[in-house]
């Protein structure tokens, strides 16, 4: 089941965003997000916001297909070059993610980037990136997506090992991602990604190594590692509670993390986010950037979240009520909340802390200065990074990152 | 069913040779209130249409718990049908007596006011721990016994050989034993009859200045204290001025009267009369139970016998969960006060619980009572630190201090230390007794004798410190003889013995509530169960905390909750972050419900967990 959406309150019936959010954009970067909510089956550990062809049977009807679902999310497109009205810019990052964007045609995914493209622009060295299942690509539909504009691939990997996959429900075989690598590079992308992930259970130390070095090996420029985390209402979460595959115990993510670390540096990468690695500043994902330094972006496809200028806002759910709002001419968009001072100043430490950039010092408050204090004597602020100006987590600070952050924003 | 007798004599005006007055001596459960339902509805004062069960019990926890605390006196119109008063209408009065053992002394001043009474018993359960004590008590008062049994309409009533019990117990012969249902009415009329041919009827001067004895006193929101007594000598009018003689505080009567059981006014009450009266007095602790009443003037010289203030005996601190509600528990201790003379507080303050009171209670039951009502009708959520006695500490040099909270156990030179025991009686089927024994010597236990009631069930007596069975020694002895033990005790005295304070520090930080007061012997294991309790119920915190338990200086256990290495969110993405904000606002708000022991942060509930006893629940059931 697909996780809730926050409170907030009603979204205007056209979408339209108040004036102060449109002051000063041209200084922002704007990106698109564009989501994919179809699955082939729900992987046991997955509350995305994503339907699988039986989820969908029977509710929303022909609307939910997906078929016609670029030429859905094309509305969408279009009315956000509405919302934004004159805004002059060019998009610079567009990142399609899902659910799986590869179960759609590879024709789909280009006809949406080029109405992005057709209404907005796309700047001069434009990041645009595709979440991608190892399964359901071969050369010849990474060719066709990078002879129409694509240039960053983000492949699922989770882990090399087939007990873990197979208690992740995911159906690929180990080895196929990063084959996947090579073809990408073959395709002509610029920047792969795989993903992992660490601590599902049944995994070990040696699993989680075999992991980092069979993606280390297929020669990716970005890796992201995340501690699975337990939904509610997931099957793997009532699996636990079953009793039928045990819990993984807090430390045992640490210590995976700290592997992660060891591994990923050794290997010459770098990390820029707690669970981001790159070889190089320009291999990092731009597109990710955008929602950890507050800029703007725009969320198109069911479920999706925008933020433009401190407004916060979010699209309904369901793929068939989602469409049905576009085809009725109103927003698709089912909330939003606009951020007072504070808000976003919590916001920016929350998440710009997560960086390997840290956030700046005259965020805090005194009690909050007095706070990130205590964490340098503790030894989870970096204490030359905090003299020159900025709040940088030391290596057991990223793996406190939460609570360092309870303390700071006070 | 009989009509209601004619020519019932008026209050003020009737022969006490017409009068009996008795109670009922009952274990909870074994029938008490129906078979007072029942008498009322026979002698009808009460109309079939108007019954409810349990007419007498108006507390919301004593009906749902089945139990009565505060009494009441009935006056019944009842003409014999058989025997040598056949048809003359008498007056019973019906007194109502507490059923339990923290609240022996009222019971004793109750079963003053009688001269005779029903010993109830259920025939499938036979006699129970306090049924005895009380069954004493009553002897003790030269009370007449007519021995009950009840129930007998249930399949698995035993009342041949419950009847052999009791005779065997008060020394008459089983055929004495009268059996009457309660629920089915069987009976009750011979046991009417019988309480008119056997209980004496009261004696005393009806020329001389009035004396009556108080043997209730409840607070009521609308006529402030209604204070029941028993009139030994002389007769009390309406509008009279009357004198407490303990205190000396004069008082008109306002009203004064009988209960039937609604109350009615009447002109007086003459002697060996029982009847309640009304002085415009707010609070109970100027109406005491076991004072004296006599006219203001030419008043009686001599009290009655047998006044005693009364003692608390057992302390807990009592603070509100939310330290905000403090103002509305001091108020509620205020109003529970009004119709609670053994009630005491004081403020106190603890460095882990914040403002809350000491409070002291006659006993257990008290104490559960209180706090339940604190809860349920005033709407507090309350932490109540573990129940402790008062020790009597003499310190070398001679100075005397009396304890009753572990924080102000003197850490000097203490030469010795007295604490409270008790004579404890329990009853129980035979096959426990070796459980019992067991139980009772892990608690420092003398035992003083043991009696067979019948083939099959015992009586065990022995001395207990007083703070060994205040905790959970009740849950201890149930679980240990699947409920069928039952327990009484009266203080004795006090002895001395070898005490000692544990303290519990979080990260080298003392926690008060936590302290307690222990036989050397059992400190060790106090230390090692608290030490351990905590390590679960703390959360990791960002650095290790040690959990010592100490005696003075010296640490007798030790646990550590491990540092917390990772509290950080894997993802973080554009939909992730109107949550995160949410989700942070939110432990924010959870963080401000952590008390702060030193540098460590413990959950309220923690507190309320390690306070409790191991089966979780925090209360002893009685």
């Amino acid at each position: 089941m697909p996780s809730a959406l926050p409170d907030g309150e009603p979204m205007p019936v056209d979408g339209a965003l108040p004036a102060h959010a449109l002051a000063g954009a041209a200084d922002r970067p704007l990106g698109f997000y564009l989501h994919v909510p179809y699955c082939a089956t729900r992987c046991g550990y997955c509350d995305f916001n994503t339907y699988t062809a039986s989820e969908l049977r029977g509710s929303g009807g022909a609307l939910a297909s997906r078929d016609n679902y670029a030429d859905t999310l094309i509305e969408e497109i279009r009315l956000a070059r509405k919302v934004l009205g004159d805004d002059p810019r060019q998009v610079g990052t567009v990142f399609v993610g899902g659910g799986t964007p590869t179960l759609l045609a590879a024709a789909d995914l280009g006809r949406m980037l080029g109405a992005i493209r057709d209404e907005f622009g796309l700047a001069a060295g434009a990041e645009i990136t595709t979440e991608a299942n190892p399964e359901s690509v071969d050369p010849a539909y990474l060719e066709q997506l990078r002879a129409s504009g694509f240039n960053r691939v983000s492949f699922g990997m989770q882990s090399a090992r087939q007990h873990v996959l197979n208690v992740l429900d995911r159906t690929h075989t180990p080895g196929r991602p990063e084959a996947c690598v090579g073809e990408a590079h073959a395709a002509g992308f610029d920047h792969v990604n795989l993903d992992l992930i660490y601590g599902t259970p049944g995994e070990s130390d040696d699993d989680w190594r075999a992991s980092l070095d069979a993606a280390l090996g297929a020669g990716p420029d970005h890796i992201s590692a995340y501690a699975l985390i337990v939904e509610e209402g997931t099957q793997l979460a009532r699996r636990i509670r079953r009793g039928e595959v045990p819990m993984t115990d807090d430390d045992v993510h640490a210590d995976r993390y700290l592997i992660a670390e060891e591994r990923l540096a050794a290997a010459g990468f770098g990390w820029y986010e707690v669970s981001n690695w790159a070889t190089s500043r320009e291999a990092r994902c731009r597109h990710n950037e955008l929602y950890w330094t507050g800029a703007d972006w725009w969320g198109a496809g069911p479920g999706a979240h925008s933020h433009v200028g401190g407004v916060r806002w979010w699209n309904v759910k369901h793929p068939g009520a989602y469409a049905q709002a576009l085809s009725e001419g109103r927003s698709p968009g089912a909330g939003r909340e606009l951020l007072g001072a504070e808000d976003r100043r919590v916001e920016r430490i929350l998440l710009e802390l997560r960086l390997a950039d840290g956030c700046p010092r005259d965020l805090l408050t005194p009690v909050g200065s007095r706070a990130a204090e205590r964490f340098i004597a503790d030894g989870l602020l970096e204490p030359e990074s905090y003299e020159q100006g900025r709040a940088v987590l030391t290596l057991r600070g990223r793996l406190l990152a939460d609570a360092v952050v309870r303390d700071l924003v006070d | 069913m009989p009509a209601t007798p004619t020519n019932v004599p008026e209050p003020s005006r009737t022969d006490p040779a017409l009068i009996r007055n008795f109670c009922i001596i009952a274990h909870i459960d074994h029938g008490k209130s129906t078979l007072a339902d029942r008498m009322l509805q026979l002698t009808g004062v009460v109309e079939q249409r108007q019954m409810r069960a349990q007419y007498l019990d108006r507390m919301d926890i004593e009906r749902e718990r089945g139990i009565t605390i505060k009494s009441q006196a009935v006056r019944l119109p009842w003409a014999p049908t058989t025997g040598e008063g056949q048809g003359t209408t008498h007056v019973l009065n019906m007194i109502d007596t507490p059923g339990h053992v923290d609240f022996t002394y009222e019971v004793s001043r109750s079963l003053a006011a009688c001269e005779g009474t029903i010993l109830l018993v259920d025939a499938a359960q036979g006699i129970e721990a306090q049924t005895l004590a009380n069954l004493y008590l009553a002897l003790e008062n030269d009370l007449h016994i007519i021995p009950v049994l009840n129930k007998i309409d249930l399949p698995a009533a035993q009342p041949e050989k419950y009847a052999a019990e009791l005779a065997h117990i008060i020394g008459c012969d089983p055929s004495e034993v009268l059996k009457v249902s309660a629920k089915t009415g069987e009976g009750v009329t011979e046991l009417l009859d019988k309480v008119v041919a056997e209980v004496p009827a009261p004696v005393g001067k009806a020329d001389a200045p009035a004396r009556a004895m108080i043997f209730d006193s409840v607070y009521d929101s609308y006529r402030g204290v209604v204070t029941y007594v028993k009139v030994v000598d002389g007769k009390l009018s309406k509008r009279e001025r009357i004198r407490m003689m303990s205190t000396g505080a004069a008082h008109e009567l306002l009203e004064i009267g009988v209960s039937s059981p609604e109350m009615a006014p009447a002109d007086g009450l003459g002697v060996g009369e029982v009847g309640y009266l009304i002085t415009g007095v707010k609070d109970v602790r100027q109406s005491k139970v076991g004072d004296t009443i006599t006219q203001f003037t030419r008043g009686a010289e001599e009290p009655l016998g047998g006044y005693k203030e009364p003692k608390p005996m057992v302390f807990s601190g009592l603070y509100p969960l939310d330290g905000s509600d403090y103002p509305e528990l001091r108020d509620a201790l205020d109003k529970l006060q009004l119709n609670d003379a053994a009630l005491v507080y004081e403020p106190e303050t603890s460095a882990a619980l914040g403002f809350g009171f000491r409070v002291g209670f006659l006993g257990l039951l008290h104490l559960d009572v209180i706090r339940e009502r604190l809860e349920r009708e005033f709407g507090l959520d309350l932490i109540a630190t573990a129940p402790n006695v008062i020790y009597r500490v003499i310190m070398e040099d001679g100075t005397e201090l009396s304890v009753t909270n572990p924080s102000e156990f003197p850490t000097g030179k203490i030469a010795e230390v007295f604490e409270p025991v008790v004579r404890s009686t329990v009853l129980a089927p035979s096959e426990f007794v070796g459980a019992i024994m067991e139980l009772c010597q892990s608690r420092r236990g003398t035992l003083l004798g043991m009696d067979y009631l019948s083939e099959d069930r015992v009586e065990l007596r022995y001395t207990l410190p007083l703070a060994e069975i205040v905790f959970d020694f009740f849950d201890q002895l149930k679980s240990k003889t699947r409920g069928y033990a039952s327990l009484d005790y009266e203080p004795t005295g006090e002895q001395r013995a070898d005490l000692v304070k544990v303290d519990i520090l979080l990260n080298g930080d003392k926690v008060d509530a936590f302290s307690a007061i222990l036989h050397k012997d059992k400190a060790y294991a106090y230390g090692v169960r608290m030490a351990g309790k905590l390590r679960e119920l703390i959360p990791r915190q960002q650095f290790e905390v040690p959990i010592q338990a100490a005696v003075g200086s010296r640490v007798i256990a030790r646990e550590t909750v491990r540092a917390i290495r990772k509290d950080v969110l894997a993802k973080c993405y554009g939909g992730d972050i109107s949550r995160k904000r949410k989700l942070l606002e939110k432990q924010k708000e959870g963080k401000k419900r952590m008390k702060m022991v030193g540098s460590v942060e413990v959950p309220q509930d923690a507190f309320i967990a390690a306070l409790s006893t191991d089966e979780g629940d925090g209360k002893t059931k009685k």
